[in-house]
C-alpha cells in the first residue's frame, strides 16, 4: 500500500531521513542514531554517519539534510579545535554546545537543517549533560532524554514509557538501543542499522545493533 | 591564520549565505522548517513593593511538545528580568544580547539601569527588524523612579502599563487580571494573583503548560521563584519497562579507553571591576 505522496510535501528536514537520541544515565550518557541515508523514500546508503566524536567525552548527533550534516559538522569541528587550541582547556558539553547554538543563530534568516544533539560528560566534573536544539538555535536542556530526526515523535513515546533515572551503562544501553529500535520502525524514512555510543569517565564503547533493514 | 581551507570565525551579525539556496528548495516544494515556539503565557503585574513576572514553562514545535520544562523568564541586568514569548530562540538570544549591552552600559555609568533604558534598545532593535525577530516580551524591574512593566511586541511598540500579559494563553491570563488586580496588591495577594493567571493560561490555552515560575522583583532584590507551582504533577509508574540485559541484537562492539592523565580544580579569583 501506498502513501507515497507524503514525503513531497515534508519538511526539507526529513528529506534523508533520521532518528536520533541521547539520554542521561548514573555519571553515564547514551547517544545513538540510525544509519540510514536516503533521498525521500529511496534508501542511497546504510552506513551514513550522523554522531560524530568531538573530544573523548563529547558526542555530537547532526539529525536533518545531508549536505548540511558535513557542512555544519566541519565547521563546528573548526570552531571547536580553534577555541581549544587558544584556551588550551578542554571544552564541556555546555560551551559546546552553547556555541552550536550561537552558530546557528547567526543563521536565523537562512538556516542549516539540522537540530543537532550534544551528549557528553563535563571533562572535569563527570556530570552528564544532554540537549537538543531547533534549527535556528533554541536550546533544551532537559533532566531525562532529547530526540531528533523524521522520527522524534515516536523516539518520544518511547522515551517517555522507557526512561527511568539513574541508569548504570549497561542498562542505559538497552533502553536506549530499544526506544531507537522500536521508533525507527515505524518510521519509514529512518533505520537501517544503528550505532550506539554510551559514554563513560574512563571509556566510551561503541555498539552496532542488528536491525530490520526494510 | 585564515585560509580558504579555515575560513576565520565570521563576523558578527546575522549571515544570509544560506537563503538563496533555502529560497530555491521553497520553490522545489520544500517549506522552511517551523522553529520552536513558546505558545506560551506570560504576565507582569506592579504591586505595592515592586512587579511580579509570572510564566509558564511549555515549548512547542508545531503540536508536539518539545520542552516541558523551559525557562521564559530571562535576566537582563540585576534589577529587571524579561519574559519572552514567540519564536523561541529569539527571545533567548535578543534578552541574551540586550543584557550584555544593559551590564556593559552599568559598568560605564555605575548606575542601576533605569528600566526604560532597556525598554527603548530592545524596541529599537526589535523595529530594526521590522518583526521578522518574532519575541514578544514583558519588560519588569524596579529602578530609582519605581517598579515598571513593559510589554513590547514583535515590530518594536511598546506599552507601559500596571498589569499585562502577552502569548497565546494572554486572554485568559487577562480575565484573571482585570476581574482581580487593584492597586498597592500585597506580596502575598500579588503572588496568588500571578499565578492564578499562568493557571489560567496552562489549563485553557493549548500552547501553554506545565508549570508556573514567577519572578518577584524589589527594589534592591529580587527573588526567582523557578517552579513556584507544578500545576500538572506527573503520576507515579506502576512497574519498570526495563530490558534484561542481551535483549537487543549486537554486530559488533567497539571499546574506546579515555586515561583521565590528571584532575584539577583551581578556585578563580573574580575579576576586578572595581576601577
Amino acid at each position: 500500500m501506498t502513501q507515497l505522496n507524503f514525503i513531497s510535501f515534508q519538511s526539507i528536514l526529513s528529506y534523508n531521513g533520521s532518528a536520533m537520541v541521547a539520554m542521561k544515565g548514573e555519571r553515564c550518557v547514551s547517544i545513538a542514531t540510525d544509519k540510514r541515508f536516503g533521498i525521500q523514500a529511496q534508501t542511497v546508503s546504510m552506513d551514513f554517519p550522523k554522531v560524530f566524536e568531538m573530544g573523548p567525552h563529547l558526542y555530537l548527533g547532526l539529525p536533518g539534510l545531508a549536505t548540511d550534516i558535513g557542512t555544519v559538522y566541519e565547521k563546528l569541528r573548526f570552531r571547536k579545535n580553534l577555541f581549544e587550541l587558544r584556551e588550551n582547556r578542554r571544552m564541556s558539553p555546555q560551551i559546546f554546545s552553547a556555541m552550536v547554538s550561537n552558530m546557528l543563530y547567526e543563521k536565523r534568516f537562512g538556516p542549516f537543517f539540522v537540530e543537532p544533539i550534544v551528549a557528553g560528560l563535563d571533562p572535569y566534573t563527570c556530570v552528564p549533560y544532554v540537549c537538543n536544539m531547533d534549527l535556528i538555535g533554541c536550546r533544551n536542556e532537559p533532566e531525562d532524554f532529547v530526540t531528533g530526526g523524521s522520527a522524534s515523535a515516536q523516539l518520544f513515546g518511547m522515551c517517555e514509557s522507557l526512561w527511568e533515572p539513574n541508569m548504570g551503562p549497561d542498562d542505559l544501553f538497552e533502553t536506549t538501543s530499544q526506544a531507537l529500535i522500536n521508533a525507527f520502525d515505524r518510521d519509514a524514512i529512518s533505520g537501517w542499522g544503528a550505532i550506539v555510543h554510551i559514554i563513560e569517565k574512563d571509556k566510551v564503547t561503541t555498539r552496532e545493533l542488528k536491525t530490520r533493514m526494510d | 591564520m585564515a585560509t580558504v581551507l579555515a575560513p576565520p570565525v565570521s563576523e558578527s551579525g546575522f549571515s544570509f549565505e544560506n537563503c538563496k539556496r533555502n529560497a530555491e528548495l521553497i520553490k522545489k516544494g520544500f517549506p522552511a522548517p517551523k522553529a520552536t515556539k513558546t505558545g506560551t503565557t506570560i504576565v507582569g503585574i506592579i504591586y505595592r513593593d515592586g512587579v511580579i513576572l509570572g510564566a509558564d514553562t511549555r515549548a512547542t514545535e508545531d503540536t508536539t511538545v518539545s520542552d516541558k520544562n523551559c525557562m521564559k523568564i530571562h535576566y537582563l541586568a540585576p534589577n529587571m528580568y524579561c519574559c519572552g514569548a514567540g519564536t523561541a530562540a529569539d527571545t533567548e538570544k535578543t534578552n541574551a544580547m540586550i543584557a550584555s549591552q544593559l551590564e556593559l552600559h552599568r559598568l560605564n555609568t555605575n548606575r542601576i539601569v533605569p528600566v526604560a533604558t532597556a525598554n527603548q534598545m530592545l524596541k529599537q532593535y526589535l523595529f530594526r527588524y521590522q518583526g521578522y525577530i518574532g519575541a514578544a516580551l514583558i519588560l519588569g524591574g524596579v529602578d530609582n523612579t519605581g517598579p515598571h512593566i513593559y510589554s513590547i511586541y514583535p515590530h518594536g511598540s511598546t506599552d507601559k502599563l500596571p498589569y499585562t500579559t502577552m502569548g497565546s494563553g494572554s486572554l485568559a491570563a487577562m480575565a484573571v487580571f482585570e476581574s482581580r488586580w487593584h492597586k498597592d496588591l500585597s506580596e502575598e495577594e500579588g503572588k496568588q494573583l500571578v499565578r492564578d493567571a499562568i493557571a489560567a493560561g496552562i489549563f485553557n490555552d493549548l500552547g501553554s503548560g506545565s508549570n508556573v515560575d514567577l519572578c518577584i522583583i524589589r527594589k534592591g532584590s529580587v527573588d526567582f521563584l523557578r517552579t513556584y507551582d507544578e500545576a500538572n504533577k506527573k503520576g507515579v509508574r506502576q512497574a519498570s519497562y526495563r530490558y534484561p540485559k542481551g535483549t537487543t541484537a549486537i554486530l559488533t562492539t567497539k571499546t574506546k579507553n579515555i586515561v583521565v592523565e590528571e584532575l584539577s580544580v583551581r578556585q578563580i579569583e573574580a575579576m576586578d571591576v572595581s576601577s
